[in-house]
């Protein structure tokens, strides 16, 4: 068992992240995917986490979002912790209830978009507020359509999912994680199921969440070019671990490990 | 009386029962297998001498319950002039009724051989029935194989029923037992533990082994 | 005795046969309602953490399945009163036939629960939903579709399965027809127009399930 006794209750102090993963290790047996990992991330910060297939960077969004139990460390979202929660003045894992509550200040888009097929584009956006914060459906409709006029999708509310492009569908999936009002949101690959001509219609969204928006966004992807134009701070995951991180053109235009070069030029090479 | 006792007295019963089980069980599935073929293959027929029998003899089967065509077979049939020994009936009716939801089978994994194979077999000048025999129903039978595993189950359960024409299988056994003795949770107890065995550990794994064995066979392991 | 088909005791038959029907349709009704919810609990037990629970849960299962529904319906009518428990045939009767199909029913929405990706459970978490609303709100309107079509086709098996319940005595068709044969020594007027009652139900029957499985599917947006 870990000695809980190092990670405080709560973070204070005036430069509290907005997330903070301290120590984090996630394993499968013996395969070790991500190793006692630290990442801060500021309020209002746009993070963008890349690095070859198989090296943990979306297992650090998975976390994040509670779909991944994690086997050491302990994650804080907003200054409290989320995968723990203070017992008798120390950590202990979270219960069902604890989850709840700190979870509800994130957000997550997938990969696979994940709308759910039996209702239409309002539906899916107005579900969580109606259902989870208990708004008035007269309210829940009100902030949806609102949302996904932001997107673009308001002429097509009344679609199901089946009824959509892939792109469509990720905008849609993005006004409805929008729609909780998270503090965080996720990106988890959103633009990687797409067709190629309508990745520019979502990267075009999220470019005006991050110019419009102060939303602090975590985003892993393959778009090197929009994670370069958008992200405060890019990191180069490998092996389980941040082999190096930095501001977009330092990374991109001089990075310091070798490791990074390779996996630039590859990508490069690739496109 | 424990029931070791119970079982050192009635085990010679129970295994008749058993043993006529298993026999009803392998006469019903040969009946079975041989009407679902001709009905399957007859409800694909384009002449509609053939195909009316066919659909006629799947829905009567399928659409009545077992017990009423085995008591239709046993005792309304006689009067037509045609008496089966109980026996007969027995796995004739079990046989019929199964052999209609198979024919369903056949006729489903028949149609489920691509379009390509039938083309193929058409340009090689093949005849409909080498085509069939040689080509479409090889390939169709590794296809049903695996539903047959489930009919084969629902079979075996349907000779439970001869039991209520006076066949002594092993129903039949436990309800004999069970009238002389009172021992209900014995004697039909063991008697739902022997059908489990048969049907978990006899029937299942050789279906499982079929299909392997059949698989191989196709090349396609 | 004789073949030729008598339409004076044809008529005089019918009303006990149909009255009886009556109860053959009461008989699959409860038993299906019965199976449907105990089936519920059996395909959730199935899901459950607790490893022992759904072993213990998915072997009853396959012991339901492979089983003779006729033994156990004598099992429960009969160890009963061994044990000083009597029930009457139509409650043993409901119980075994509601059993019965429980585990097949439970096998069906086992598959219709598969059937829904597991991104669906995973947006749910990322919108911060309960379980209760996870399977209310977006896994059962889900799994409901793809699992119409079994729950279809086991109505109508439990319809036919009812005359089974003739062997304990419950008053459906069957044991009607049975009573009718020795009472009047003529067996083909009545064991013909139950198969004939059996055609005019389970047919119909069946076209209205794909019917309505066409509808719910249209209604959930689903092609």
């Amino acid at each position: 068992m870990e000695d809980m006794s190092n990670y405080p209750l709560e973070l204070t102090g005036p430069d509290v992240p907005m997330v903070r993963f301290m120590n984090v290790t996630k394993s499968y047996g013996a395969l070790v995917v991500l190793d006692k990992l630290d990442l801060d991330v500021a309020p209002g910060e746009m993070v963008t986490i890349i690095g070859p297939s198989g090296s943990g960077k979306t297992t650090v969004l998975r976390m994040l979002m509670t779909l991944e139990p994690i086997n050491g460390g302990v994650i804080y979202v907003d200054g409290q912790p989320l995968t723990h929660m203070p017992r008798g003045g120390r950590l202990v894992p979270a219960d069902a209830r604890h989850l709840r509550k700190v979870r509800a200040s994130i957000g997550m888009c997938f990969q696979q978009f994940n709308l759910f097929p039996h209702m239409t584009a309002l539906q899916n956006c107005m579900e969580g507020p109606v259902q989870v914060l208990g708004l008035s459906r007269a309210e829940a409709r009100a902030r949806s359509e609102e949302l996904l006029e932001l997107v673009g999708m308001i002429d097509k509310k009344d679609q199901h999912p089946s009824r959509l492009s892939g792109g469509q569908q990720q905008r849609v999936a993005i006004a409805r994680a929008l729609a909780m009002r998270p503090k965080v949101m996720l990106f988890d690959e959103v633009t990687s199921a797409l067709d190629p001509e309508v990745i520019g219609e979502v990267t075009a969204v999220i470019r005006k969440l991050v110019a419009e928006h102060n939303l602090t966004m975590l985003m892993v992807t393959h778009q090197m070019g929009f994670a370069r134009d958008i992200s405060d701070r890019i990191c180069f995951f490998f092996g389980g671990r941040i082999e190096e991180q930095g501001p977009p053109d330092v990374l991109f235009g001089s990075p310091r490990r070798d490791r990074t070069r390779q996996f630039l030029s590859a990508v490069k090479e690739a496109i | 009386m424990s029931y070791q006792d119970f079982l050192q007295t009635y085990a010679a019963r129970i295994l008749n029962g058993t043993a006529v089980t298993a026999a009803q069980f392998l006469f019903a599935s040969g009946v079975a297998i041989l009407a679902a073929l001709i009905a399957g293959l007859g409800k694909l027929s384009a002449n509609p001498l053939i195909r009316g029998p066919a659909v006629v003899y799947i829905e009567i089967f399928r659409g009545t319950s077992l017990l009423v065509q085995l008591y239709w077979i046993f005792f309304v049939l006689p009067l037509f002039g045609l008496t089966l020994p109980k026996f007969a009936a027995g796995f004739l009716s079990v046989g019929m009724n199964v052999g209609a939801y198979g024919a369903e089978l056949v006729r489903g994994a028949i149609q489920a051989v691509p379009r390509g194979q039938w083309e193929a077999a058409l340009a090689l000048n093949m005849t409909p029935a080498t085509r069939m025999r040689r080509v479409i129903l090889p390939q169709a039978f590794l296809l049903m194989l695996p539903p047959w595993g489930n009919l084969i189950i629902e079979l075996l359960k349907g000779t439970a029923l001869v039991s209520l024409i006076s066949v002594a299988d092993l129903m039949f056994q436990a309800k004999q037992i069970n009238a002389s003795t009172y021992l209900s949770a014995q004697s039909f107890g063991t008697a739902l533990i022997v059908y489990y065995i048969l049907a978990r550990f006899v029937v299942t794994p050789f279906m499982r082994w079929l299909e392997r064995v059949m698989a191989q066979r196709l090349g396609r392991t | 005795m004789s073949f030729h088909w008598r339409w004076d005791f044809t008529f005089e038959i019918m009303p006990r046969l149909l009255w009886a029907t009556l109860n053959t349709l009461m008989a699959a009704g409860l038993g299906y309602a019965i199976a449907m919810v105990l089936g519920l609990g059996l395909a959730l037990a199935q899901r459950s953490r607790f490893r022992l629970l759904t072993l213990a849960v998915r072997e009853l299962v396959e012991f339901i399945r492979s089983t003779p529904l006729v033994l156990q319906i004598f099992f429960v009518f009969y160890v009963g009163p061994q044990f000083g428990i009597r029930l009457s045939p139509w409650v043993s009767g409901m119980a075994a036939i509601g059993l019965h199909y429980s585990a097949y029913l439970s096998e069906v929405y086992r598959g219709g629960l598969a059937s829904v990706p597991r991104g669906q459970w995973e947006a749910c978490i990322a919108l911060n939903m309960t379980a209760r609303q996870t399977y209310l709100r977006v896994i059962l309107p889900q799994a409901l579709p793809p699992a119409l079509a079994g729950m279809g086709n086991y109505l109508v098996g439990i319809l036919k399965d009812t005359p089974m319940l003739s062997v304990i005595g419950v008053a459906e068709l069957m044991q009607t027809a049975n009573a009718i044969g020795s009472e009047s020594y003529r067996y083909l007027e009545p064991y013909t127009l139950v198969g004939v009652i059996f055609l005019a139900i389970s047919l119909p029957v069946a076209g209205l399930v794909r019917l309505f499985e066409i509808r719910v599917r249209r209604k959930l947006g689903m092609r």
